[in-house]
């Protein structure tokens, strides 16, 4: 129940964002996240914008994992 | 291509961190995956298998369907039965068997029982009906609670009294604490999770690593994203150290999200809750604070269940405290099935048992 997915942030009107997930178009509300922005990914939980995706922190994961790999 | 999901996808980058923790892994290592999320993870990317034989994997308490009290559900379907009561609810908890019925089987019999995907659809419902009272059934942890306090504040703002919440949500900490303290576990550490962090941080999870000498890493749902997570707890219990890390830093910052944080706590107070298989849990609720009281269901409709009744074949109790498998079950996959479930581990579409049935060996 806790499934929460990461969409882009295609347009933002007032208190709600239109956000897209593998092409589909989600409105998610945006009570509990400040200055959210056109471009930004964020995770979509019931209907909400729970957290930013960020981006400096998503590749370094990849960078960690690759080295683990390595 | 999906960026944030395709990546952690990556089969030879999966297969390869497997390859990894099988190298490391000497010592038997029992990882409990607190979420559901990560079971069906687990269960659906065959994880279990990839990481060798000294790893098992033990399915916690959090799943938040599985872990609601049947006398709660009881309650919801006795709400229901009043004609002009609309009820909302999560999908997860429509076909829940209570004592002697369920969500679906009401609304079967005429009653308004409403699937819908967030508390402010609730809302929006109750501000077109104005002549009918609408619960909605705030199951959840962490990560929902901030969601359901929201709605309540939105309907606070715009003067709606005709909206009411079953406050039902949960809090982590103390079910862990409950679980990992049970004599018989078997816990050495614990994948954390993602989306309840999201909103929390990490700084619940002190007591693990600080009283209980447990360690704890918080995880994100693809598979590479687990077998980082397991990496790191095995890397730290082959080490001998103890250890609470984050593997899921594009969504879970060490302070949470505030904002959430600071909606939750201005709705809701802790409070004594019954969970499901574990039995009550002190502060581990959250119940809507008397400021917001016209807003609370319990409070206002004063509903009452006669003693509910467990279906005591039903392993769903153990299973939620990590002490049987759904494999221990007389009822697994012949009585109980998805399509004619027993027990909520078996319902929910994160529950151990659904988890096991649908992605079985």
């Amino acid at each position: 129940m806790c499934w929460s997915v990461p969409g882009k942030v295609v347009r933002v009107e007032g208190n709600k964002a239109i956000v897209e997930v593998a092409g589909v178009k989600k409105d998610a509300a945006l009570d509990l996240l400040n200055d959210v922005k056109v471009g930004e990914y964020v995770l979509i939980h019931a209907g909400y914008a729970l957290q930013k995706v960020d981006e400096k922190s998503a590749k370094f994961t990849i960078k960690f994992f690759k080295g683990i790999r390595d | 291509m999906i960026k944030y999901i395709d990546e952690y996808r990556d089969t030879k980058l999966c297969l390869s961190l497997a390859e990894r923790i099988r190298a490391i892994s000497k010592k038997p290592l029992n990882i409990m995956e607190v979420c559901g999320g990560h079971t069906m993870s687990i269960r659906k990317n065959g994880i279990q298998k990839m990481v060798g034989k000294h790893i098992k994997f033990i399915s916690g308490p959090g799943c938040p369907v599985c872990v609601t009290a049947i006398s709660d559900i009881d309650k919801a379907i006795k709400l229901a039965e009043n004609k002009n009561t609309v009820i909302c609810t999560f999908g997860d908890l429509f076909n829940v068997p209570g004592s002697i019925s369920s969500l679906a089987k009401e609304r079967a019999s005429g009653a308004d029982v409403r699937v819908v995907y967030s508390a402010h659809d609730a809302l929006e419902f109750s501000k077109i009906e104005p002549s009918r009272r609408f619960v909605f059934l705030g199951i959840g942890f962490e990560t929902t609670a901030p969601t359901v306090a929201a709605s309540i504040l939105e309907a606070a703002k715009e003067n709606v009294d005709n909206y009411f919440v079953l406050a039902l949500n949960k809090t982590m900490p103390g079910a862990l604490r409950a679980v990992l303290d049970d004599k018989d576990s078997k816990v050495n550490a614990l994948i954390l999770p993602g989306h309840v962090s999201a909103i929390t941080g990490l700084g619940m999870y002190s007591f693990l690593k600080d009283d209980l000498k447990i360690s704890g890493c918080v995880s994100g749902f693809e598979p590479a994203d687990m077998l980082s997570a397991v990496y790191i707890l095995v890397e730290a219990h082959e080490a001998g150290r103890v250890i609470l890390e984050n593997a899921y830093r594009r969504a879970v910052k060490d302070e949470g999200n505030t904002k959430a944080l600071g909606i939750m706590n201005e709705v809701f107070e802790p409070c004594h809750v019954e969970w499901r298989g574990i039995g009550m849990i002190p502060g581990s609720g959250l119940k809507i604070k008397n400021k917001y009281e016209k807003f609370d269901a319990d409070k206002n409709f004063n509903v009452t269940v006669t003693r509910s009744k467990e279906n005591k074949a039903c392993l769903c109790g153990e299973i939620l405290r990590g002490a049987k498998t759904p494999a221990d079950c007389k009822l697994f996959g012949k009585a109980c099935t998805p399509e004619n479930p027993m027990g909520a581990c078996m319902v929910s579409s994160e529950g151990t048992c659904a988890a096991w049935f649908r992605y079985s060996e």
